[in-house]
């Protein structure tokens, strides 16, 4: 096949179609036949190009907005049985959209390097990846009130599986918990206050303290499960620690994600946050079974990007960044920004939808965009 | 013809704070007196009803500027208040400035030689992250400030200032009056107002603090006269009838030389009521009321919310010649056209300017008058002004009538109308359709059409305008007709198509029919195709061959109908390869796959190859064609569709007692404690989902049971599978078995403690006792069965109901955030304010409805070079 004339197309035609030639043309092709194709295809292609002035926005807003109103509420959701619960539908899009803080279900995807994706020592693997609290590795946990102390024993198994030491755990304890000494006793571990401070209450709370304490493994990680995707053995877990997962030797940190879209653009940079959130939105429509061009989403997650921070879609987000005063305050607290704008004297200068709109002028939209310049018999130009 | 007209356009607004200076300029009165009206019910002078302000009674005459009602756009007065008064929006920015200010000499608490460095920075940040960046920023250096106590200009030492919410500052817990904190205002210089992001032109801040007070003009507070002749005032009258009452005593308790108690009293009362003038939902204040006890609707009530000036009245315009009824179907029309009963076609009309050519058709109109359709309403002379036509004035009318006017003449066929549904959630739920005058009330529509807005004849109710402008029209029909939206711009696909009945009947036809050649063209000519010359001259023509009629000469299709499996033995004895060539129909049934609307390329390719007006009148054609077979073949369903013989009903109850074995085992196994969970779960979560999946299986083998049994031509099969409407589970649900009801993706376990209803046992997980149906409609339910139907079915109710309105909100939001994003010129997409937000749209340039589901189909093209 002719490189060549592909490469003069290159300019011309979008990389995706040109792929998409190379892949379904015969290979044995004459260079006429060849031409004759690329020729038919950019005619074609320059057909269906975007015309200047499309509201490509409000498309997109509409592309997205109205599927909105098919889509279940149903918060959960199984895809397949032994997969985790992951929110859905109309809550997720809401939550991408907002780029709220705290998603309801964060999650990672941990691609492993060999020999770890064979499914060898994962198990093993993930319960370390998981964060460990010692409710977890603990047989039994009493308040023994007739020497007011606490009093532990260990669960031997599961501390052997996850490689924790006796040693280490009363370091741990001793370490977090002030005001108590630690002991080991026979089976047991002992915890005493130090000091006169030795009431039922303190005791109890120290108990439940002592049950929430972190062990090991990564914090924010509270689920692991390993997983086959395709031929090779994954994890996913619920909670996210993107940070500290990719710097770990044995996860394939190139294709490790997480589904907070802030969370990657503060390690992974602006770019793949935007990815994130396209690929994020795409997943729930697809789930749907709605039908959405990506252009549309690709658009949304460009407008949430564009400040080089993710913005969500709120009046403290996107919308908050307009330029006009009259198109901010059409949207939700109109006071606030009449009044911002009076003190500092903003000029508004109507160059978007609904300040046309309120002033009943032509949006400068669509066949509102085009504009007469007349010449005038000095030679100035005036619109 | 006519005047010139004189396009002007508001190129900016400026937004600012009225000054005490300017207030007085713009009053035409000064208001002194809470009265509003004398005895004979004239307005008092120098009341809140002055005429100076405005007029809103027929008869009088504004006495600024002398012009009548409606014509009169009323002026301001203003009130000069006993003592000043903080105005409630600003305290904030007061706040900050108190704090930040010099108590002493009014200059920022920032060394000289820093605040350059400040404001440069300031500029800095605001040329790269515009104006909320900007705010951002001072934000942060306020907050530095706040802990200064020595002036760096004049040593002195500063006190801690605090608010009281709403209104009232202390320093050191000592109240400042707004006397003086106007006074320290006053003392801020220019420069430094600057470092607050106040523009001193726009904003001084001494100017927070009133000391006058601007009346709204009458015209914007008009009052109501009731039916007992009684008036009714407006609530911002009201409010303001308050304020210039307790001003007054104010005056005079000062006047009088009151003790400052009361003084004082009064003057809070006074703070009191301008906040609420302006604003009546302030936390911290009881809001201002009525008698009755509702409260009152004060300024920022009048702008704030979806009710508000702003969203209601100035982002949102009403029309006129704009008409709503119920619709029906009428799949005789076309796509494109739309019924409207004469009542309304007599009621909306359109305006057409006279010429000499076509003054004599005008006059046909008029003669007719307004009560005989087609007649005219109305003639609008040159200068404006409008004449009704009645049978008294006809003659005159048209004698008067002369090039220039304009008549109103009744709708007619073939006129531009824009037809509507809310909520109209895209584009396509406003297009732009042909008038067609019909007897009968309601709106008809092809049901064609009913996918892109969303309709049924459920009693739906839809709206219709008529554009009045030559502009308007030519707008409507370029970009609105339905032939020009009949691609979609989300998926790329047909949005418009067959359903229902046309589906079933094409279905039929290219599936099983033989017609004779006088009943084939009988049915295409009811189906209004009136070129017959590709029908085969033969005794007896195939249902294919009747559909190929439709299609053009050189069409050529390759598709896939709904059953398509990929097995080619199956494929062949389903037909479902779809084969056309060169306009015939060789293989293939035609089923939703390829008329229905966002499925398949068949109609894609139309467009493409034939363009729109072509495409919608084969897709008419179509439609109608398929009607008709139904009408000649009878097309009813009963009860019957759904029996299946008894050896099969026997194989589903087996099929379901072998699963309810199956879970019974389960639940022995975890009762003994033997269960084993799935990583990463509880047991009892495994058990559920284990459960769960063996129930799923069982009732997913029923359905294939029943649809492999049933009898495959009657009609209800024939709706589920040429896609018309239903599928085989909702026949599965009808002849074999419902199946597991869930809440939230589980089986349901909520009720009473342990059990789901007091007729099971506590701890039951059996599948009858959480929610299984193993009934069928047709056989009945059990009560319990029927109750947990009722439970998944109150489920999804609440589920639309609670979607409904947030659904709504993520849309609006989006829109408002991306309206003004557009192409521009270089092909970039921008923003209102020239951002580049993609340099190429899409990556690649492509504008969805123009593509073939959304990609340029290279195939096609290599095909047709290399054939």
């Amino acid at each position: 096949m002719d490189e060549e004339l592909l490469k003069e197309y290159s300019e011309l035609l979008p990389q995706k179609v040109l792929d998409e030639i190379k892949d379904a043309v015969p290979s044995n092709i004459s260079k006429s036949k060849l031409k004759e194709i690329l020729d038919k295809t950019l005619e074609e292609y320059n057909t269906m190009k975007v015309s200047p002035g499309e509201c490509v926005g409000l498309v997109g807003a509409e592309s997205i907005g109205e599927p909105g109103t098919q889509m279940t509420l149903n918060t959960f959701h199984f895809a397949g049985v032994s997969e985790m619960n992951v929110t859905m539908g109309l809550p997720r899009i809401i939550e991408i959209l907002d780029c709220s803080k705290s998603l309801s279900t964060p999650m990672m995807e941990i691609y492993l390097k060999s020999p770890l994706n064979k499914g060898k020592g994962i198990k093993e693997f993930a319960e370390n990846v998981k964060e460990t609290k010692l409710r977890e590795c603990i047989k039994e946990i009493s308040v023994n009130i007739g020497n007011s102390s606490i009093e532990i024993s260990l669960d031997k198994e599961k501390m052997d599986l996850l490689h924790i030491t006796r040693k280490k755990l009363i370091s741990i304890m001793d370490a977090s918990l002030k005001g108590f000494t630690v002991k080991e006793n026979d089976e047991l571990i002992v915890v005493k206050p130090r000091g006169k401070d030795d009431t039922v209450n303190s005791l109890f709370k120290a108990k439940e303290k002592l049950k929430e304490m972190y062990v090991s493994g990564i914090k924010g990680i509270t689920q692991v499960l390993p997983v086959k995707k395709g031929e090779e053995y994954i994890i996913i877990t619920a909670g996210t620690n993107l940070k500290v997962v990719l710097e770990m030797e044995e996860v394939d940190a190139t294709r490790t994600i997480s589904n907070d879209s802030l969370e990657i653009s503060e390690i992974l940079g602006i770019e793949a946050a935007r990815e994130s959130v396209l690929n994020e939105v795409k997943k729930v429509i697809d789930v749907q079974g709605l039908n959405v061009d990506v252009r549309h989403i690709m658009l949304v997650a460009d407008i949430m990007c564009i400040s080089g921070a993710v913005k969500g879609i709120t009046r403290y987000g996107v919308v908050s960044e307009k330029s006009s005063v009259l198109a901010r305050a059409s949207f939700e607290t109109p006071l606030k920004h009449i009044i911002n704008a009076s003190i500092s004297g903003e000029r508004d200068h109507l160059n978007s939808v609904v300040e046309n709109v309120m002033l009943n002028q032509v949006i400068p939209i669509g066949c509102g965009m085009p504009k007469l310049v007349l010449e005038n018999e000095k030679g100035e130009k005036a619109k | 013809m006519g005047e010139p007209v004189i396009h002007k356009q508001v190129n900016s607004i400026v937004f600012g704070v009225l000054s005490p200076k300017i207030i007085k300029k713009m009053a035409s009165a000064k208001i002194v007196t809470p009265e509003l009206y004398d005895k004979e019910g004239y307005p008092v002078d120098g009341g809140l009803m002055d005429i100076r302000l405005g007029v809103i009674d027929p008869g009088l005459t504004c006495k600024t500027c002398g012009a009548k009602l409606k014509e009169c756009i009323g002026h301001f007065g203003y009130i000069e208040l006993a003592r000043p008064v903080i105005h409630f929006n600003f305290v904030s920015t007061v706040m900050t400035l108190l704090k930040c200010t010099c108590r002493e000499c009014g200059r920022v608490l920032i060394p000289n030689n820093k605040t350059d460095l400040f404001s440069k920075q300031l500029e800095e940040i605001e040329k790269e992250g515009g104006i909320s960046a900007r705010r951002a920023r001072l934000k942060s250096i306020v907050t530095a400030l706040k802990t200064t106590n020595k002036c760096p200009f004049c040593k002195s030492r500063q006190q801690k200032i605090t608010l009281e919410k709403p209104t009232t500052f202390y320093e050191n817990e000592k109240r400042v009056t707004p006397i003086e904190i106007r006074a320290r205002l006053e003392k801020i210089p220019d420069d430094d107002c600057k470092l607050f992001g106040i523009n001193p032109a726009a904003f001084r801040p001494e100017w927070s603090v009133l000391t006058i007070l601007p009346i709204p003009p009458v015209t914007m507070r008009p009052s109501i006269t009731l039916e007992s002749g009684e008036r009714s005032e407006d609530d911002l009258t009201h409010k303001l009838g308050d304020i210039i009452r307790i001003n007054q005593r104010l005056f005079e308790n000062i006047n009088a030389g009151a003790p400052e108690i009361i003084i004082e009293d009064l003057w809070d009362l006074l703070q009191y009521h301008i906040t609420t003038f302006f604003d009546n939902d302030v936390a911290q204040l009881p809001p201002a009321r009525h008698r009755s006890g509702q409260p009152l609707k004060t300024i920022a009530a009048r702008i704030k919310s979806k009710e508000g000036r702003i969203r209601h009245n100035l982002a949102g315009k009403r029309t006129n010649f704009s008409a709503r009824t119920v619709i029906s179907p009428d799949p005789m029309i076309d796509l494109d056209e739309v019924g409207i009963p004469t009542e309304i076609a007599m009621k909306l009309t359109v305006p057409e300017k006279v010429t000499e050519w076509n003054k004599e058709y005008l006059k046909k109109f008029i003669e007719k008058g307004p009560k005989t359709y087609p007649g005219a309403n109305y003639i609008v002379r040159p200068d404006g002004k409008k004449k009704k036509i009645t049978d008294e004035t006809k003659e005159q009318v048209m004698e008067e009538l002369q090039p220039g006017y304009s008549v109103e003449r009744h709708l007619l066929d073939g006129d531009i109308a824009i037809f509507n549904r809310q909520p109209s959630l895209h584009r396509v739920s406003m297009m732009c359709h042909r008038v067609r005058v019909l007897p009968n009330k309601t709106f008809r529509l092809n049901p064609a059409v009913c996918a892109p807005y969303n309709a049924d004849f459920d009693g739906d109710e839809m709206n219709l305008h008529i554009p009045q402008t030559e502009e308007a029209r030519a707008e409507a029909e370029i970009l609105m007709q339905v032939k020009t939206q009949l691609i979609s711009p989300r998926y790329g696909l047909s949005i418009i198509g067959c359903i229902q009945d046309a589906i079933s009947g094409c279905y039929l036809l290219t599936k099983f029919c033989n017609f004779s050649r006088e009943e084939a063209a009988e049915l295409l000519l009811s189906a209004r195709e009136t070129d017959l010359s590709t029908l085969p001259n033969k005794e007896k023509v195939s249902g294919k061959e009747i559909f190929s009629v439709l299609l053009p000469k050189n069409f050529s299709f390759e598709g896939k109908a709904k059953g398509y499996s990929g097995n080619q033995d199956v494929d062949k004895k389903n037909d479902t390869v779809v084969t056309i060539k060169n306009g015939k129909l060789i293989s293939g049934v035609m089923d939703v796959a390829n008329l229905g609307e966002g499925s398949g390329l068949m109609i894609r390719n139309f467009v493409k190859q034939y363009g729109e007006q072509r495409t919608i009148e084969i897709l008419g054609k179509i439609f109608r064609l398929g009607i008709e077979v139904l009408l000649k073949l009878g097309f009813s369903c009963g009860i019957g569709d759904t029996d299946i013989p008894d050896e099969i009903k026997q194989e589903i109850q087996n099929t379901l007692s072998g699963a309810y074995k199956d879970v019974d085992d389960m639940i022995a196994i975890y009762r003994e404690g033997n269960f084993e969970a799935f990583p990463g779960r509880t047991i009892e979560e495994t058990l559920e989902l284990k459960i769960l999946e063996r129930l799923n299986e069982a009732r997913n083998k029923i359905a294939s049971l029943v649809s492999k049994n049933t009898q495959k031509d009657t009609a209800t099969i024939i709706m589920a599978t040429s896609g018309a409407r239903g599928n085989p589970l909702n026949l599965a649900q009808m002849a074999g078995c419902v199946g597991q009801q869930a809440l939230r993706g589980q089986r349901i376990k909520k009720g009473y403690k342990g059990r789901t209803m007091s007729c099971f046992k506590k701890g039951d997980l059996s599948p009858s006792a959480r929610g299984f149906i193993k009934g069928c409609f047709k056989s009945g339910l059990s009560p319990s069965e029927f109750f947990f139907g009722a439970m998944t079915g109150r489920d999804s109710l609440m589920d639309t109901a609670l979607r409904t309105p947030k659904s709504g909100y993520l849309y609006r939001r989006l829109a408002n955030a991306m309206q003004d994003v557009r192409v521009e010129y270089d092909e970039t997409v921008r923003d209102a304010t020239g951002n580049i937000i993609q340099f190429t749209y899409g990556e690649d340039k492509l504008d969805v409805s123009k593509t073939e589901g959304g990609k340029l189909n290279v195939q096609r093209i290599i095909n047709s070079v290399l054939e």
